[in-house]
């Protein structure tokens, strides 16, 4: 059994289409990343998933349960962060997850227990007994992340959990959900590409409600027309020579300028699979032109992203 | 009911860390102290009761009790906390039910608090206790159903102040039901069973009896109904419109 499982579900409010009929199934062991511009409807999904809003059509489970008609099972199964991390401003973060705690079941010296490891967990020791709307940013995210991974769910909903983080912090989160990643289900949005490649074993573009692409993080690369491009760098500018040469190959499909003014090199954008970097090197070395640097892309993630999203638009 | 009560806890506290309590018992009593003296001529009556304080508690209900409830649900909505409550293993009669009975137990504090003039009566003369226990019991439940109005109005919107107005209004609305403010334009084109219908829900008539020592049962039952119509009330309205 998959421990998320979602079919057909649509949300309008009024005659907006939020979401229009998205199905899918997350197993143990994934990180789904939702990618996808502001509105594009990945909230939305999220709190139907978290059984705060009723969908409109179609229907989902958490751990087999579904999230309308058995809603507090479904709901015991999950942790959920919503996007801002809301709590209770005046409490202090310790008072606010012995409250979470007690709502989850938990009772005295067991409450006090799973608090201390999810305080661990998340590294809030310092910030405790402070009013959680005196806290920065960090720590307020934090609150919510112990929040919701408090009960050691199975499955884990985070809507934009690293949003308005500084890099420190981000790199903290994204560790912290990499090190569950084995024992849940999780589904985290987001609209910074790189943490889809930081956490995520699965990518899913949403655009307008609907899903568009769904894979991995290296599927979504090989979309990129850089993907396996070659960048190349001399000392000074690349002779022309060199450049019609490349672009003549059978193996190359155009070769670009590095498109900032401080860079000299070029990229190399290959035709099929070749192995261009091979070529590239060989061509160099044969028309006598030291090479400083040479390096095979993956792809552009903000590409592609860019690419899917403005076609669906 | 596990979580009924710790929503209950929770709530209650909530209270005394911020000023909310103390601002609103300090305005209680002084409030319900001035007018029982100054306005009700507690000495000038010469009698050993608390006629006066009693009398004037729906009237420091009418706004005192919005000013109370308007933040139950209004401020969880604009805040996204709402969002983050719902979605625990909480269901929605149960939040209304725990921040209810938090509230009404706030109340309950802050009249247990008017205590020292009941001593006082009993220094001063020989009261009838009976009447005054009464008094309080109808009080306490007076507020119940004022609350439970305020708690309604508060799920309309995420505004404390539309919350506060709308339900300041809706309580006036019931104080006042039967007498000539509300009724003298249409008094003489409604029918008497109507008119008896509108009259019999006025929280002025059923308190005015329980403040006078008869604590009725059909008293009870009505305040015990009103809050029971407006909690279910509150439950629709917070299914209806979390989501906005
Ligand atoms: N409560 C609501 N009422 C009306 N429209 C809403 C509501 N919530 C979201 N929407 C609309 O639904 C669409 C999807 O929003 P959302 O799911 O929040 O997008 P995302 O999280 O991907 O940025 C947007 O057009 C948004 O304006
Ligand atoms: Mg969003």
């Amino acid at each position: 059994m998959h421990l998320i499982e979602i079919e057909g579900l649509a949300k309008s409010f009024g005659p907006i289409e939020a979401v229009r009929g998205v199905s899918f199934s997350v197993n143990r062991g994934e990180v789904l990343g939702f990618l996808g511009p502001n509105g594009a409807g990945k909230s939305t999904t999220m709190k139907m998933l978290a059984g705060f809003l009723t969908p409109t059509a179609g229907w989902a489970r958490i751990c087999g349960h579904d999230v309308v008609t058995d809603g507090l099972a479904a709901r015991r199964r999950l942790g959920y962060l919503p996007e801002g991390a809301p709590a209770y401003p005046d409490m202090a973060a310790g008072d606010f997850l012995m409250f979470i705690a007690r709502i989850r079941g938990y009772r005295g010296a067991e409450a006090r227990r799973v608090v201390a490891d999810a305080v661990a967990r998340v590294e809030l020791g310092a910030v405790f007994n402070q009013p959680i709307e005196t806290l920065s940013k960090g720590f307020k995210r934090r609150v919510g992340l112990a929040q919701a991974l408090l009960h050691d769910p199975d499955v884990l909903i985070l809507d934009e959990p690293t949003d308005g983080l500084d890099p420190n912090q981000k790199h903290h989160v994204r560790e912290l959900i990499a090190g569950m990643a084995q024992t849940k289900a999780i589904i985290i949005s987001t609209h910074i590409l790189e943490e889809v490649d930081a956490v995520c074993t699965r990518a899913m573009v949403i655009a307008g409600g609907r899903v568009l692409v769904d894979g991995t993080p290296a599927e979504l690369e090989a979309r990129s027309p850089y993907h396996h491009a070659v960048y190349v760098r001399t000392i000074g500018a690349v002779p022309d020579v060199i450049i019609a040469e490349l672009t003549a190959l059978p193996q190359v499909r155009r070769v670009e300028p590095s498109g900032r003014a401080d860079d000299p090199g070029v990229y190399v954008l290959p035709s099929g699979d070749a192995d261009t970097a091979a070529y590239v090197r060989h061509l160099f070395g044969l028309r006598g032109v030291t090479v400083a640097e040479l390096r095979v892309e993956r792809g552009r993630l903000d590409g592609v992203f860019r690419d899917i999203t403005q076609a669906a638009a | 009911m596990r979580t009924v009560g710790v929503i209950f806890r929770r709530e209650l506290a909530a209270y005394f860390t911020t000023p909310v309590a103390y601002v609103f018992i300090v305005i209680f009593l002084v409030l319900a102290g001035a007018l029982t003296f100054y306005v009700g001529n507690f000495f000038e009556r010469g009698q050993a009761d608390l006629q006066a304080f009693f009398d004037f508690h729906p009237w420091l209900y009418l706004f005192l009790i919005p000013a109370l409830s308007m933040r139950l649900w209004a401020e969880e909505r604009k805040s996204g906390s709402l969002e983050m409550l719902l979605t625990l293993p909480v269901t929605v009669p149960q939040a209304v039910l725990g921040k209810f009975l938090a509230a009404w137990v706030f109340v309950g504090i802050a009249l247990a608090l008017t205590v020292p003039l009941w001593l006082t009566v009993n220094y001063l003369g020989h009261p009838d206790n009976g009447v005054i226990l009464g008094g309080y019991v109808g009080s306490f439940l007076m507020a119940g159903a004022f609350l439970s109005i305020g708690a309604a109005c508060s799920a309309l919107s995420k505004s404390q102040v539309i919350a506060f107005v709308i339900s300041a209004a809706v309580c006036f609305l019931f104080i006042a039901m039967g007498s000539r403010i509300v009724l003298g334009p249409v008094q003489t084109v409604l029918p008497t069973w109507l008119l008896q219908t509108v009259t019999s829900l006025s929280f002025l008539d059923h308190f005015s009896g329980i403040a006078r020592g008869q604590v009725a049962f059909s008293d009870v039952i009505f305040f015990g109904s009103v809050m029971a119509l407006f909690l279910f009330a509150n439950t629709l309205l917070v299914e209806l419109k979390k989501a906005d």
